[in-house]
């Protein structure tokens, strides 16, 4: 079981507010990710969770039962920090079984936990080294494999692939979800990466200066922004906002369009502009274009590999059905 | 040009620290020297500096005079027992000041390093009687005590800077994985701090070993250490320098050839962490 519930908490950092009034379930067995540019309180959020800061007011329960004032032992949670934060006194078998032993197991218990977590993140052969002889990777799998064999109820994840280089930190990612898979145990996991966040959450919730902008999907957030901040956080490269007559013309006061929903031609477009940069992918090529008087630089993801090169006029038709409309605060409009 | 601009640079900084280095040492060497040297060699004008008949006379004397071995034996119980008192008090404390400051932290270790400036005798009179009172005085306890209380802000201090060194994701880590405060500090802070702690319980040992004014003035005979040993032998009359030396060389050379061997520890004690 897993279920966390967060009730009007609110955080105050000296008299500065950083998280106003709150409320968010996470349900047991989900993958819930909060993501949203740096100083958000994402973090923070977590480390109440994780009961590592004090709520200013508001209540938490964990599986139902109020945990506010349950210290972090108690609260049968496991964490994985962005440092990876290890013992770096103890090899990687006592790092491991330092919860085991802090929880007073038997011997024999601690051993068949740790040589199961060892062989799933494939660390048998490493057991007998300090963390400060492993890659990075390698530390980052010891401070998965002190997480779970703990078996705790949920899973906090603190940034913990930002210190990873990228070719790592994708395999990473699909190893945590393949560990969520596995164990069905409630993950909630922070980061700043918007990619990360589409890629393995259940749940996605937004933040901005501590307040949450929205919860959904993925695929919600994607289709169906309920601001402009989620408009232009969600998806890469970043939707196009356009405000102006363009944007009058439907209704709204901003219209937003992803690159991936504009079509391009060398004649007949609705809009046209000049190339700027073209980045040549492969599977797919991105345009930044610039002159199009709708706004600084659209960009264009098209797909394959279509050949204009820079300083080329194109012509650029957005899908309809695809626009998203937004009122005078930024809001959706349907 | 530039390469021979560095190497001059180098020599004459090199030959400074020398030269700085040696007139440091020079009494000690002096003393060194005198405690060989007969009384009347040790008062010749001019000065004899490594030509006299070097003899063990005055090792002899000063050994059959005193019992050397209680002295050392009381030195080391006190300022043994003075730096593990310390480290009991001043562990807790420099973790709370280092990792759950609060408003005043940095108010209160300037002010327990402001103890520090006061001179010693301003507080005599008031610490002679309380001794009276609790009968401390002459005793191993006492010393031992009061020499942990004197040195403690510096034990704090040290421990503070080297703690702060420390991480505190490392600290919530175990705190997540269910370790209680003391199995915090007990599993995870102190080893983590061993090379800090060890290079505070070094100086500080130095340091109680070598303190004089009270282990002179709350003590007689009984719980008398090495410096009252020295100074035993300083007479009024001043007219045994040799002996005077050779009781000093002796009081000393534990601790010099301590130091000796620690010297890497003992430098990033002085630095107070800041070299690794």
């Amino acid at each position: 079981m897993g279920k966390i519930q967060l009730k009007q908490v609110t955080k105050k950092f000296g008299d500065v507010q950083v998280i106003p009034p709150l409320d968010l379930t996470i349900e047991d067995g989900e993958f819930a990710v909060f993501v949203g540019p740096s100083g958000c309180g994402k973090s923070t959020l977590l480390r109440m969770i994780a009961g590592l800061e004090d709520l200013t007011t508001g209540t938490i329960a964990i599986d139902d039962a109020d945990a506010t004032d349950t210290p972090p032992a108690k609260r049968g949670l496991a964490m994985v920090f962005q440092s990876y934060a290890l013992y770096p006194h103890m090899s990687v078998r006592k790092n491991i079984a330092f919860p085991l032993r802090m929880a007073k197991m038997d011997k024999a218990e601690q051993d068949r936990r740790i040589a199961a977590a060892a062989s799933a993140l494939n660390l048998t052969d490493y057991l007998d080294r300090r963390p400060g002889q492993l890659s990075g990777g390698q530390r980052q799998r010891v401070a998965i494999g002190r997480a779970i064999v703990r078996e705790p109820s949920a899973f906090l994840f603190d940034e913990p692939l930002s210190n990873l280089d990228a070719a790592l930190r994708v395999g990473m990612r699909l190893e945590i979800c393949e560990m969520h898979e596995r164990l069905k145990t409630t993950m909630i996991y922070v980061t700043h990466d918007q990619v990360e966040a589409m890629t393995m959450a259940d749940k996605i919730v937004v933040l901005q200066a501590g307040v949450i902008e929205q919860v959904g999907s993925p695929l919600e957030l994607y289709h169906a922004p309920r601001n402009l901040f989620v408009a232009g956080f969600i998806g890469s490269p970043k939707m196009n906002l356009i405000s102006g007559p363009e944007a009058a013309k439907r209704d709204a006061v901003t219209i937003g369009i992803r690159p991936e929903h504009i079509d391009v031609s060398d004649s007949g477009g609705m809009w046209q502009g000049k190339v700027g940069v073209a980045e040549h992918l492969g599977s797919d090529t991105f345009f930044h274009i610039h002159d199009t008087g709708l706004a600084e630089m659209i960009t264009v993801r098209a797909p394959g590999e279509v050949s204009f090169r820079h300083g080329d006029t194109i012509h650029l038709t957005p899908r309809a059905d695809q626009i998203h409309r937004f009122d005078a605060e930024g809001l959706r409009l349907s | 040009m530039a390469r021979t601009v560095t190497t001059n640079r180098k020599i004459i900084n090199t030959a400074a620290a020398w030269t700085i280095g040696l007139l440091i040492f020079f009494p000690i060497l002096w003393t060194i020297l005198t405690s060989f040297k007969s009384e009347a060699t040790a008062i010749a004008d001019p000065p004899v500096f490594l030509f006299f008949d070097w003899s063990l006379e005055n090792y002899r004397v000063v050994l059959e005079r005193s019992d050397y071995g209680r002295f050392l034996l009381n030195s080391v119980i006190i300022a043994g027992g003075s730096i593990i008192l310390g480290i009991i008090v001043a562990v807790p404390a420099a973790w709370s000041m280092a990792f759950v400051p609060g408003k005043y932290t940095k108010d209160i270790l300037l002010w327990m390093l402001s103890t520090k400036m006061l001179p010693a005798v301003g507080v005599l009179y008031p610490i002679y009687l309380i001794f009276i009172k609790m009968g401390l005085l002459d005793s191993r306890i006492g010393l031992t005590v009061i020499l942990m209380l004197i040195n403690l802000p510096i034990i704090v201090w040290m421990l503070y800077t080297y703690f702060r060194e420390i991480p505190g994701e490392i600290l919530e880590a175990a705190r997540m994985d269910g370790a209680t405060l003391r199995e915090e500090i007990v599993y995870v802070l102190t080893p983590m701090a061993v090379p800090g702690i060890a290079s505070t319980l070094l100086l500080n040992f130095i340091l109680a070993w070598n303190e004089a004014f009270w282990t002179l003035n709350l003590t007689a005979a009984k719980a008398a250490p090495l410096t009252a040993f020295i100074a035993s032998y300083s007479s009024p009359e001043g007219l045994f320098y040799a002996k005077l030396s050779a009781a000093s060389t002796m009081a000393i050379a534990p601790i010099l050839i301590l130091g000796w061997f620690s010297q890497k520890q003992l430098v990033r004690g002085l630095t107070f962490g800041a070299v690794k």
